[in-house]
């Protein structure tokens, strides 16, 4: 569910808008959604706040199913310096991931699969390293056959 | 004992909230109900519930209810899932 083009290093974003833009757009030339997720993505932050930001530097930016979700997906985007969503204990945020499902079930297992990866302090500290997307396809690799990073 | 995991959308951070509370309730050696709720239909959902877990800006959308409301900063730190939760089981 994370398809080789929806993986984006070194991107530079000023603020939290510009970043989900990036996130989104990746999303869009990946197939998984539509241009007006994007928005959505980014009112949802303006609606409820960053309550996305789940861990320090990690904001799982996502909004609700919709017509414009083409299948379920991810990206996962590098930002090349972070940006402050306004958290109060895990800004600022460099690691990007994409989620977007056409219904509430579909990507429960990958998000599952993500989230355990994003626990593993040597993986979640590869990704914050990667420099390229083959650096970042290589934690994916090494979280799915050995549960590490190390 | 049923735990209300109170997220957004009901689709990303509820999921995992749930996923981390589950966790935590098997180190804990302890059995609940975890359904997740978006903030939408959580006030209504709260009326059945014996614990909200949550972020701190949604909890903010829930002052007033029944439950006790414990909030999780990070996601993919169990230890601090444990915590707040034995802390909570404690006191309910």
């Amino acid at each position: 569910m994370i398809p080789e083009e929806a993986i984006r290093v070194g991107v530079s974003a000023p603020d939290w808008r510009a970043a989900l833009l990036a996130c989104g757009e990746v999303m869009v030339n990946a197939g998984i959604v539509d241009p007006p997720y994007i928005d959505q993505m980014i009112a949802t932050v303006e609606e409820l706040g960053p309550y996305i930001v789940i861990a320090p530097g990690i904001a799982l930016a996502h909004a609700k199913p919709s017509p414009a979700v083409r299948r379920p997906g991810f990206s996962i985007i590098v930002l090349d310096s972070p940006v402050y969503f306004g958290h109060p204990e895990n800004d600022p945020v460099r690691l990007i991931i994409g989620l977007a499902s056409p219904d509430p079930h579909s990507h429960v297992q990958a998000l599952a699969a993500i989230a355990e990866m994003l626990s593993d302090d040597s993986c979640r500290a590869a990704l914050f390293d990667a420099t390229t997307p083959l650096d970042v396809r290589r934690v994916l690799r090494s979280f799915s056959e050995r549960g590490s990073c190390a | 004992m049923k735990i209300l995991a109170v997220c957004g959308m009901g689709l990303g951070s509820g999921l995992l909230l749930r996923m981390q509370v589950e966790k935590a309730l098997q180190r804990l050696g302890m059995h609940a109900d975890v359904t997740v709720a978006d903030i939408g239909v959580a006030r209504a959902m709260a009326q059945t519930a014996d614990l909200i877990v949550t972020t701190r800006e949604l909890a903010e959308h829930l002052q007033g209810v029944k439950p006790k409301v414990i909030t999780i900063s990070n996601f993919v730190d169990l230890e601090e899932m444990v915590r707040k939760l034995k802390e909570a089981l404690q006191e309910t």
